[in-house]
């Protein structure tokens, strides 16, 4: 359980990081929102991962044994930030776009 | 003192935005009247919070939400530090308001919520107590500033903005990335009950807790402009609109500030053997080679907005390798720095708005009107505009103030907070010499480019223009100096309260102790 969220963070991040070096705007703001997948995976995962553990303590709640709902509560603020952060870097972009007629991180591409 | 005084910079300027919002553009003497009043009220209680803070040494102010224990409450404190910076960015704001007022705001819809919410950022990352609240509210600044900084549109701004939001994004994930860490190593994100926690960590956990440590710091790194990761702030700070870039003068020091808290409080003397003054001898290094790049790019700058971005860079270079010496003494002195530095390149900012080359350079920053609707609204503000009398004296008077400040010349409160910050900085080590020798070195360079930009814009030709100054812009530049003035003459207790500061955030057992209560003394 552990080695599948390990191997699946570490894929989306580098995977995130490449594409975030990439010139095109689309591939870093793909890059972005892989790397926000990654994070958010590991602070749900930093918490510790139990199956079929309850989530709050209970009378009938074995101590040793609950899912600690505090990087639940973490991770949710984090999507809804990051949710919020990446549509206005869309709208962002395609005002790029837009102003410099292609798709190039620096507004230009090279090529005249 | 009841507590609960402690949420209202936060609360103040939330409830104006909300209103501005509402309000819209068409109300807008009602909109400009409640930024006005919540800039009151924050200086107001900044003031207040002040001097509550300074009853006695180790005086804390802690309001815990909900009034839940503070192992587990959401917890804002108000020490003289953070009673300082909130006075420091209510001021700031109080001074640029004016100048926005006129051309500047109408580029866009929201100006004034925008810097409300800026505020809200600002003062809950001053006032939180733990990690994960620090996040939101780095994030709500940085909501506003995107917007800020796209403030007036056209392709140079929205190009910047581009790698600023970019990059501010990423920052963003490695921020989280080190609270996870060191939630998962701890099991809590509460400032305070970190600092108690670590002396006792050791093997694997100290491990990642550093580890964590260390990407927060780069966060905060990212925010502060330290070299190699602040090549975004020229660019963007040039770009955006001049009272922007004033207000974001704050922001680097923002990521000073944390640094400052954090480092002293996680890893200060207190923290035991292998976590004491960790990653400080980086700070120190990494201070000054953006000191040094600072310098080079004054010395390279050809425009006016780029020469006061980078001088922000000299100011975060000095700064962090003061901050990283550990040292209380020096620290005093780098809470002088900072205030002066802070005011002296908003005013800059904000002048280098009134002196534009009549032939702007291609993909320059220029005056882009939002919609001709919302123009015509400010037609008969426009008729009956006061322009000041001798303009050109004035604008000149105020640059060489700000070169003086900048430079950290005397006679004026530059020098007194430079020479603070230099004088006990001696005996340290051949880092604390070699940031000692580079200080001065840079306050040559900044000379240099001031004088430089001085003669072209105020003596050699008539490139420059001095397009209609409003009375109300020079108001701002005016104030923001005339603070500068009053310290130099008013020294003796802002320099008490100042290094009363020093003495209080080296000294993290005040701050453990207020938050955490009796619990403080049984160990976790």
């Amino acid at each position: 359980m552990e080695a599948v969220l390990a191997i699946a963070i570490g894929a989306l991040a580098g995977s995130g990081v490449w594409l975030l070096l990439r010139p095109r705007t689309f591939q870093v703001i793909i890059g972005l929102t892989l790397i926000s997948y990654a994070v958010n995976l590991f602070i749900f995962a930093v918490g510790g991962v139990r199956v079929g553990a309850d989530p709050v303590l209970g009378a009938a709640t074995d101590p040793s044994r609950y899912a600690d709902p505090l990087p639940q509560a973490l991770v949710l603020t984090a999507i809804v930030i990051g949710f919020a952060t990446t549509a206005l870097f869309l709208v962002v972009l395609l005002t790029s776009r837009g102003f410099a007629g292609n798709d190039h991180v620096d507004g230009e591409d090279g090529t005249p | 003192m009841n507590g609960a005084l402690a949420i209202a910079p936060i609360l103040i300027p939330l409830a104006a935005a909300a209103v501005q919002v509402l309000l819209g553009i068409r109300f807008r003497r009602f909109r400009t009247g409640l930024s006005f009043l919540s800039c009151l009220a924050l200086v107001a209680v900044a003031a207040l919070l002040m001097m509550s803070a300074s009853r006695g040494e180790g005086a804390t102010l802690v309001y815990s939400l909900g009034n839940w224990p503070a192992r587990f409450a959401i917890v804002l404190v108000v020490d003289r530090l953070s009673a300082l910076m909130l006075l420091l960015t209510a001021v700031l704001a109080l001074a640029v308001l004016p100048y926005a007022l006129g051309r500047w705001q109408r580029m866009g819809p929201h100006f004034q919520p925008l810097v409300q919410v800026l505020l809200v950022g600002y003062n809950g990352a001053f006032l939180t107590g733990d990690l994960f609240n620090l996040f939101v509210f780095f994030e709500v600044l940085l909501a506003a500033s995107y917007g800020l900084a796209l403030h007036g549109s056209g392709a140079r701004r929205v190009g910047a903005s581009l790698h600023y939001i970019a990059i501010n994004l990423t920052a963003s994930m490695l921020f989280l990335v080190g609270v996870g860490l060191i939630f998962g190593v701890t099991g809590t994100v509460n400032m305070a009950v970190l600092a108690h926690l670590i002396p006792d960590l050791t093997g694997t956990p100290r491990a990642l807790m550093q580890a964590g440590a260390a990407l927060l710091g780069l966060a905060f790194l990212i925010k502060a402009a330290v070299w190699p990761v602040g090549f975004w702030l020229p660019r963007t700070y040039s770009a955006a609109i001049p009272p922007v870039a004033a207000l974001f003068a704050a922001m680097t020091k923002l990521g000073i500030y944390v640094i400052l808290r954090l480092s002293l409080l996680l890893f200060g003397a207190d923290a035991g053997p292998e976590s004491a003054h960790f990653g400080s001898d980086w700070l120190l290094w990494l201070g000054i080679i953006t000191l040094v790049v600072g310098s080079i790019g004054m010395l390279g700058a050809r425009e006016l907005g780029k020469l006061a971005a980078y001088s922000v860079l000299v100011s975060s270079g000095t700064l962090l390798g003061a901050v990283a010496l550990h040292n209380p003494a020096v620290t005093a002195g780098a809470l002088a720095y900072l205030v002066i530095s802070v005011l002296g390149i908003a005013a800059f900012f904000l002048l280098t708005g009134l002196v534009v080359p009549r032939e702007a350079p291609e993909g320059a920053a220029q005056l882009e009107p939002y919609d001709p609707a919302i123009d015509a609204l400010f037609a008969a503000e426009d008729e009956r505009r006061v322009a000041s009398p001798a303009p050109v004296v004035i604008l000149a008077v105020c640059f060489f103030a700000c070169g003086l400040l900048l430079a950290g010349l005397p006679p004026l409160s530059g020098f007194l907070a430079k020479f603070a910050l230099l004088a006990p900085m001696l005996d340290h080590g051949a880092g604390a010499t070699a940031l000692f020798a580079l200080i001065i070195t840079a306050g040559l360079c900044t000379v240099i480019a001031m004088a430089r930009a001085g003669i072209q814009i105020f003596w050699a030709d008539a490139d420059w223009q001095f397009p209609h100054v409003e009375a109300r812009e020079t108001v701002s530049v005016v104030g923001l100096l005339g603070i500068c003035l009053v310290l130099t003459f008013a020294v003796a207790a802002p320099w008490n309260y100042l290094a009363a500061t020093a003495r209080q955030i080296h000294a993290p057992a005040h701050y453990i102790h207020a938050v955490m209560g009796p619990a403080a003394e049984t160990p976790p």
